[in-house]
């Protein structure tokens, strides 16, 4: 059974009037990757500095892995592991010094904290360019090197806020693979993205955050259930044509049959779909059949849906933040 | 976990990182230089080096250690590198010491350095040098400190050295270094008593000319407690502003 390693309750913060975070409360479990999806400004990244000490709650209680993280935010420093939204390393040490400099940090002796390091370089690909001063790394060794100074105390918890954005497609594929190796190892991942297709890659649990109040908390598959209610197998024939359509739409009362992009013909039904009459439909009929196929919703669906922001909107701040 | 790595680690990336580059060292050098051609051509007559000698090393501290935290925490605040110093399981106080040490060590050496130049050509016998390096050291703690208290009040590199001249140049003007105190215009007398530098400045007169007017161990004290208030401002600014 999963236990709870991050309870948060109530936990607010202001800023003057604002209400920048507003009253949230939800768990993370031992083991679990959680994401937490929302727009820039939505509040992520406050949540992120008030989990691990970088900023202070107006009210509310967050517990990590037993302590209370808001008034033994020391001890709970020594068992997290943070990557800030920007690679913060320091710019005329070496990738090998950065590393030791940050175990250091966490009390690690110098012999310790060398051997560490040098397994963290040869585990993120960096061992050739560990000599190099970190200025001289490109964006996505940056990203990577920074996600080795958070994890180089072995924290059971690993907090990272918007690890891929900004970087190339193939760093950014990397550092998502050894996130996921990480989590294999036992980490616990919480992390902010406004990236939803890495939240629906990575993340056991999402969180949606809009406004500063999380509005839907759930696993990949229930937040799917709830986007979809309607059953959809979409069946992509040789050629489509709308006697077909109608003839089904007659064959099957009971469902819905439209149209797809391409030569498909969808059929929706609030009930599961059985597939044996619709084939035996098309046998009987000589029309040929290359795929059945069941519609899922994405993640992206489901984000609309539940807190009405369009993807456009979130497209475009994405590409602000990229500037 | 043993808090002296962190401590440690933090100074030595702090020496090698800023302190022990070339334009500093030069600096440290070239600094008390200046100021000892300075008091030659300002003179009339032939200067009298020991007599001048407790401001140049005043001075030497004040000027090494202020500038120094102006770059070393605004900019790592800046570039967000002191937030991984912020969120590391270390107490605020040991982090600010160990930020600071560097700078202390590095105005305690400044300070010595006009001390060199003046071996060669003055006689420096007859000198309490216990109270003078622990008024140099006391000095060195106090204006570090200033300068932590300055750093933590702005964003801006430009903004925290603007600010330093704002305290600097007063003090150098009535700490009693170039007129005596009792000589400045009353109303500016009581302000020369507000300023940390009169304090050292005078320790290090009676140390090595014995010429300060105020007790010793009146002066140590106030410089002690500049010291404990300007690190207690400062770290409840950082707790303020940086811990929003």
């Amino acid at each position: 059974m999963s236990s709870t390693i991050i309870e948060v309750n109530r936990l607010s913060k202001y800023f003057g009037n604002l209400k920048a975070v507003d009253e949230i409360s939800f768990s993370v479990n031992k083991g679990e990757i959680f994401g937490f999806l929302g727009p820039n400004g939505a509040g992520k990244t406050t949540t992120i500095n008030m989990l691990t000490g970088l900023a202070r709650p107006s009210s509310g209680s967050i517990y990590i892995a037993g302590e209370d993280g808001i008034k033994n935010i020391k001890k709970v420093q020594q068992l997290i592991g943070i990557v800030p939204d920007e690679s913060n390393l320091y710019d005329e040490m070496s990738g090998l010094e950065n590393l030791i400099f940050c175990a250091s940090l966490y009390g690690l002796d110098k012999q310790k904290s060398e051997k560490r390091a040098k397994q963290l370089l040869a585990q993120f690909g960096l061992d050739n360019t560990g000599k190099r001063p970190f200025k001289a790394y490109s964006k996505g060794m940056k990203r990577k090197l920074t996600i080795a100074a958070g994890i180089i105390h072995q924290p059971q918890i690993l907090f990272l806020d918007e690890p891929t954005t900004g970087i190339d497609v193939e760093s950014a594929r990397q550092i998502r693979q050894l996130l996921q190796e990480l989590n294999h190892q036992g980490t616990t991942i919480f992390l902010t993205t406004h990236y939803i297709e890495e939240a629906e890659r990575l993340c056991h649990r999402i969180g949606f955050i809009v406004k500063g109040k999380i509005v839907r908390i759930g696993q990949l598959s229930e937040l799917m259930q709830d986007a979809q209610k309607d059953n959809i197998v979409e069946f992509t024939l040789e050629t489509y044509c709308t006697e077909l359509q109608n003839a089904l739409a007659t064959e099957f009362p009971e469902t819905n049959v439209t149209k797809a992009e391409g030569e498909k013909i969808r059929i929706s039904s609030p009930e599961r779909i059985e597939l044996m009459p619709f084939m035996k439909f098309f046998a009987q009929n000589q029309v040929p059949v290359y795929e059945a196929r069941v519609i899922r919703p994405s993640l992206e669906d489901v984000f609309v849906k539940i807190t009405g922001i369009e993807l456009s909107e979130m497209k475009k701040e994405r590409e602000g933040r990229k500037k | 976990m043993n808090k002296l790595i962190p401590f440690w680690s933090i100074l030595k990336k702090d020496m090698k990182n800023y302190y022990l580059k070339p334009p500093n060292i030069s600096w440290g050098i070239i600094f008390p230089i200046a100021w000892t051609l300075m008091f030659f051509i300002r003179s009339e007559t032939a200067v009298n080096i020991r007599s001048i000698l407790p401001g140049v090393m005043a001075l030497s501290v004040l000027f090494g250690t202020t500038s120094m935290l102006a770059v070393t925490i605004t900019f790592e605040r800046r570039s967000r590198s002191f937030e991984r110093l912020l969120l590391a399981p270390i107490s605020l106080n040991l982090l600010m010491l160990a930020k600071t040490t560097g700078a202390i060590i590095f105005g305690v050496i400044n300070a010595f350095i006009p001390v060199i130049f003046a071996s060669f050509l003055t006689d420096l016998s007859n000198i309490n040098w216990i109270a003078a390096f622990l008024s140099v050291l006391l000095i060195a703690v106090t204006s570090t400190f200033l300068g932590l208290f300055i750093a933590v009040s702005v964003s801006e590199v430009f903004e925290a050295q603007t600010f330093s001249n704002f305290f600097r140049f007063p003090m150098m003007f009535l700490c009693g270094l170039f007129i005596p105190i009792p000589n400045l215009p009353v109303v500016l007398q009581p302000l020369s008593f507000l300023l940390p530098l009169t304090y050292g400045v005078d320790i290090l007169k009676t140390a090595i000319n014995q010429t300060g007017f105020i007790p010793p161990w009146i002066s140590f004290l106030v410089l002690l407690a500049f010291s404990l208030f300007l690190f207690l401002m400062s770290t409840r600014n950082i707790q303020k502003k940086w811990i929003y």
